[in-house]
């Protein structure tokens, strides 16, 4: 298909969808990069939190009646006590071992959470009605831009900056940074920072349910949306870099909106495209676009 | 005689025998082709410290290629058996080549990631027949003469396989290069400051895997007469992780150990408990990572051995 064909209505939603993926993906590896920095830990399970965050909407909805605006704010609240459960748990006692073993436990609990869902739900999706007061679309005149998908793009960036802003201006952002260079150090200054490490966790298990609360109206709710989602997330960390915050924000926005113009130009290589920008990077810039090696 | 060497000749003669003593040869057969793909996973994670997530790639891409070699071009299997590898092993060199420009975590993220493409790839191509994989794949005839049609020929032509592996895999790791791995999993920058060229035996390493788990994805085919999606799917490189880990990183048997519980388990369990498979397999990685490091292998050896020193899994 020639590219100067396509009608522009057409590639403008689907740029539109793109940037919503992105900002799941930016969402994603922020939370998996913050985890990484003061833990050292890959977290495998970070795409099952995200998926049991849209099934945490999902059940408030179908089981207590409860709507989007509680959810946005519950289920978040929830799964980022689960991480600090699994952190107290498992995690904690890892620190000392090759990170290697962290990505395995998690991994480990991913397979635990998704054969649980997958029995109780099945493998095809539930929906989940948008919100009322952001159904509908604004015509902006070049485009008509849904509400939804303006608010998804809208609070997930908010939260992202919000992250930054935490991390990168405020006095507990520096402890947090001090903290990922010398933990000893920090600890002798008379900061708890094993509970400071708890409560990381649990605040990027947060994160990864918040974009799956977001993402509820605009997918299909399935177990299985958390393996699909991770290992793309993971590419995006291998191109980003975790070392930068803002750079694997705008690496996940990027490879969204490029996504979605695969998806305009050719179809068929919208899957593999994050994949072989991975690669090429690779070969390109060994340590990615903002990356620092550990 | 040693006794691992005893071991080892008591568990041959039972093999040779299976058959014979009434167990089922299609799952013996099964368990010998993972055992051989855990085993080609376990020289490169436990004798050379590389964490791949994405070896289903290699064992699947080994099983569409033998599939469509025997089925539409109708080679003979050892021919087709070969050409399996000899894809797997461009393969592993092509993401080798990428994966080890970078260390530890992201070694085992890009691997994954690039294992994912080929199944996007298996999943979307016509060659690779789609959703359905690639069905009725006939054995053939071994060298166009000895016919594999039946399940007790091709038990022994895999059993025969699998010891080659096995006798194989020792030999490298305790061959000079073997050893070379080795000092590159206990200390990097050692080996580097000893003068070896490290990127070029990890990928040499990585390859070798590559295409001893193309052998184990090419029999499979063979033996079951399907490839399928199944075969790359990134569950199917946990797997060959769990067989590992389970039995025991770096150990000769482990592996083997491994693939027997993990094949019988899913045999077994998959038509009682459907999804709970999938808890049970993750609750196993949890147990194994937090309790037993060193795998039931690993730990029978340690606790035969008091002297011996608690050796080191991973880097």
């Amino acid at each position: 298909m020639n590219p100067f064909d396509i009608p522009i209505q057409a590639l403008l939603g689907q740029l539109l969808i793109g940037l919503v993926n992105g900002s799941f993906y930016a969402m994603l590896s922020l939370g998996l990069a913050v985890i990484f920095g003061l833990l050292g830990i890959v977290n495998f399970a970070h795409g099952a939190l995200y998926m049991m965050g849209a099934f945490g909407a999902w059940i408030l909805m179908d089981r207590f009646g409860l709507n989007y605006w509680y959810a946005l704010l519950l289920v978040p609240l929830m799964i980022g006590a689960l991480g600090v459960v699994i952190e107290r748990i498992f995690l904690k006692r890892l620190y000392k071992l090759d990170p290697l073993y962290g990505l395995l436990l998690t991994f480990g609990l991913a397979l635990i959470a998704e054969g649980i869902f997958r029995d109780q739900y099945g493998v095809s999706g539930q929906s989940y009605n948008v919100p009322d007061a952001l159904q509908g679309a604004t015509d902006l005149g070049f485009m008509v831009l849904p509400n939804y998908r303006a608010w998804v793009v809208l609070a997930s960036l908010s939260t992202c900056l919000g992250t930054w802003f935490v991390i990168e201006r405020t006095r507990l952002g520096a402890t947090l940074r001090a903290a990922t260079e010398n933990p000893q150090m920090v600890q002798a200054f008379g900061i708890n920072v094993p509970v400071m490490v708890m409560l990381t966790y649990g605040a990027g298990a947060a994160l990864a349910a918040l974009a799956g609360v977001l993402a509820a109206p605009v997918i299909q709710v399935t177990p299985l949306m958390g393996s699909n989602i991770i290992i793309v997330v993971f590419a995006v960390v291998v191109i980003g870099g975790m070392g930068s915050i803002l750079g694997s924000v705008l690496t996940g926005l990027a490879l969204g909106l490029i996504e979605g113009l695969t998806r305009v130009i050719y179809p068929e290589a919208s899957n593999i495209v994050v994949f072989v920008i991975m690669a090429i990077v690779l070969v390109l810039r060994p340590a990615g676009l903002f990356g620092k090696e550990h | 005689m040693r006794p691992a060497t005893l071991f080892y000749i008591a568990l041959l003669a039972l093999a040779v025998l299976a058959p014979v003593l009434g167990l089922y040869p299609v799952f013996v057969m099964k368990l010998l082709c993972f055992a051989i793909f855990a085993c080609a996973f376990n020289l490169l994670l436990g004798y050379t410290g590389l964490l791949s997530f994405g070896h289903a790639a290699y064992f699947g891409a080994a099983a569409y290629t033998t599939g469509y070699l025997v089925k539409t071009m109708h080679w003979t299997p050892e021919v087709a058996i070969l050409g399996g590898m000899a894809f797997a092993a461009v393969s592993g060199l092509v993401v080798g080549a990428m994966a080890i420009r970078r260390q530890g975590i992201y070694f085992a993220m890009i691997t994954l990631a690039l294992a994912q493409l080929l199944y996007f790839l298996c999943l979307q191509l016509k060659l690779t027949g789609g959703e359905d994989g690639l069905q009725g794949v006939p054995r053939g005839n071994l060298f166009g003469v000895l016919s594999l049609a039946s399940d007790t020929t091709m038990y022994y032509f895999v059993l025969a396989l699998f010891v080659a592996v096995f006798l194989l895999i020792r030999r490298i790791v305790h061959s000079p290069f073997g050893q070379i791995l080795k000092a590159i999993r206990e200390n990097e920058p050692r080996a580097i400051s000893l003068g070896y060229d490290v990127e070029r035996y990890k990928l040499l390493a990585f390859v070798l895997s590559t295409s001893l788990a193309g052998l184990a994805g090419s029999l499979k085919t063979l033996v079951f007469g399907f490839a399928t999606l199944s075969d790359v799917h990134w569950s199917m490189s946990g797997e060959v992780i769990l067989m590992t880990l389970l039995g025991g990183v770096g150990t000769f048997f482990g592996p083997v150990l491994g693939a027997g519980i993990v094949v019988a388990l899913q045999d077994n369990l998959a038509d009682k408990v459907g999804s709970w498979v999938s808890v049970i397999i993750g609750a196993i990685f949890v147990v194994c990572v937090m309790a037993f490091r060193r795998g039931l292998v690993g730990e029978a050896l340690a606790f035969f051995s008091k002297t011996r020193k608690p050796h080191n899994l991973l880097p």
